[in-house]
């Protein structure tokens, strides 16, 4: 029997590269590699309404498609080490699989804070296994929440810890307002003034120097000496990429997996990487390769991926243009929805508001060079209604130069 | 080809109707509507709906 492709990694982008390569013509047999015990799942309730309780874990579930029935899941392991030039990976079991095709799609992982103190009552959200342990500890009576980092995942917990019934929920992060990498300061602050209208805390401008507790976590000390008081905290402090098996293979490892434009690593038309590890460079953008955390991603990349790959494995030409994707994401939290579309970030020192206003439902337009290059929709249905009306401009709109 | 919308899961996150604007849309009221038996001709948009739906709300029933 011929070698199969190996997809390194099981979640979304795992399940769609399966996909993807039977939709795109691979007829040779797949074998699916995931650290977590289950099938495929979808992360974005994880800190919303699953979290909540809203909705069931079992409600998680991705659908594989019929095609890929024949998909060989090794589940509960994890791929340890590779050998590009001898086409060959390590299981954590001992394992040694040949290839014929790797897809790189092992992901990433939240980053740690360094400070000193108990590990217990310190939680994290990306794991079905995270958001049961963190449910479990917020739905305790009179719970004091901090959470560390201001991000989508600190907003969005914050949230749905303020809905679950905590006494206190503070947000913690060195930057001076909330979310504002993505959105800027304009939306950051009418975002701030939302959360704080709804019973969230901010400790601003400052970071965390130490956990307080003997045998779990009692509080949280800032920076200028404060200490906040907590029976639990979120570390939403960013992401690692898991890299370290492809380490020795003369790869550029230093944010996730360097790609082509095609999302081929290090010149191989055997490797592709898919998902958020992958740091490609957009050519609807300036061509800087960049690593992409919107759920949308790993759908997007595996689908182009997968046919890079089939087509290289049966002898064809992929006639694909460059990557291009239009970046898109949402966050929901309390009664309102961010909606994004295009590439704010690029525009963030010419944000106009375009509808609305920063108190009510709003939608800003990003700017770079005088030209719309993303908007963010704050608010309800309208908002987001709003924005969406923009993304065919966005979408036509001629490639961007740095 | 038959396509069924779990509307208690539906959120109006609209990207389905960006995928296959031939089979789904938003009514006046900015709710989801959508054809429920679309041509075959439409598999693949149908399939990419699905996939891109955040809330996973889309099941097309052969």
């Amino acid at each position: 029997m011929s070698a199969p492709v190996v997809v390194a990694g099981a979640s979304l982008g795992g399940l769609r590269a399966a996909e993807q390569l039977r939709a795109a013509g691979w007829d040779g047999p797949v074998t699916v590699i995931g650290e977590e015990p289950y099938m495929p799942y979808n992360r974005p309730p994880l800190s919303k309404e699953v979290l909540a309780g809203k909705a069931s874990f079992d409600s998680l579930a991705f659908r594989p498609r019929a095609a890929v029935a024949d998909v060989e899941w090794r589940l509960g392991t994890r791929v340890v080490r590779a050998d590009l030039d001898r086409r060959t990976v390590g299981l954590a079991d001992g394992t040694t699989l040949p290839y014929a095709g790797l897809v790189v799609a092992t992901g990433m992982r939240p980053r740690r804070l360094p400070c000193p103190g108990p590990a217990a009552g310190r939680h994290t959200v990306r794991t079905l296994d995270d958001a049961r342990a963190l449910r479990e500890a917020l739905t305790g009576p009179g719970v004091r929440v901090v959470v560390v980092g201001a991000g989508f995942i600190g907003c969005e917990v914050a949230a749905t810890a303020v809905t679950l019934g905590a006494a206190e929920v503070t947000v913690v992060d060195p930057l001076p307002l909330p979310m504002t990498g993505p959105l800027g300061d304009l939306l950051a602050q009418a975002l701030r003034d939302r959360h704080e209208q709804r019973g969230v805390r901010f400790a601003l401008g400052t970071g965390v120097t130490a956990f307080h507790g003997d045998d779990r976590v009692t509080g949280v000390e800032l920076s200028d000496g404060t200490v906040l008081p907590a029976d639990v905290v979120v570390e939403s402090v960013g992401s690692v990429a898991n890299t370290e098996w492809l380490d020795g293979n003369g790869l550029d490892l230093t944010d996730g997996v360097l790609t082509d434009e095609h999302l081929r690593v290090g010149g191989r038309p055997d490797v592709v990487a898919v998902g958020d590890i992958a740091r490609f460079p957009n050519a609807r953008y300036d061509g800087v390769p960049r690593r992409v955390e919107h759920w949308s991603i790993p759908t997007d990349t595996a689908k182009h991926a997968a046919r890079v790959l089939a087509a290289h494995l049966n002898g064809t030409e992929p006639g694909l243009d460059p990557f291009a994707p239009l970046p898109t994401f949402w966050s929901d939290q309390h009664d309102f929805r961010l909606q994004s579309f295009g590439a704010p970030a690029l525009g963030k020192d010419d944000v106009r508001v375009l509808e609305g206003d920063p108190d009510g439902d709003v939608l800003a337009g990003y700017h770079a060079d005088g030209r719309l290059v993303g908007v963010v929709a704050l608010g309800g249905a309208a908002a987001a209604a709003a924005a969406a009306r923009h993304r065919a401009a966005l979408l036509k709109q001629p490639a961007l130069t740095a | 080809m038959k396509v069924v919308v779990d509307m208690n899961k539906c959120q109006d996150h609209g990207q389905c109707v960006f995928a296959a604007p031939d089979v789904f849309s938003f009514d006046d009221a900015g709710h989801l509507a959508y054809v429920p038996d679309p041509d075959e001709a439409l598999r693949d948009e149908v399939e990419e709906a699905a996939d891109v739906c955040p809330l996973q709300a889309i099941r097309i029933e052969d």
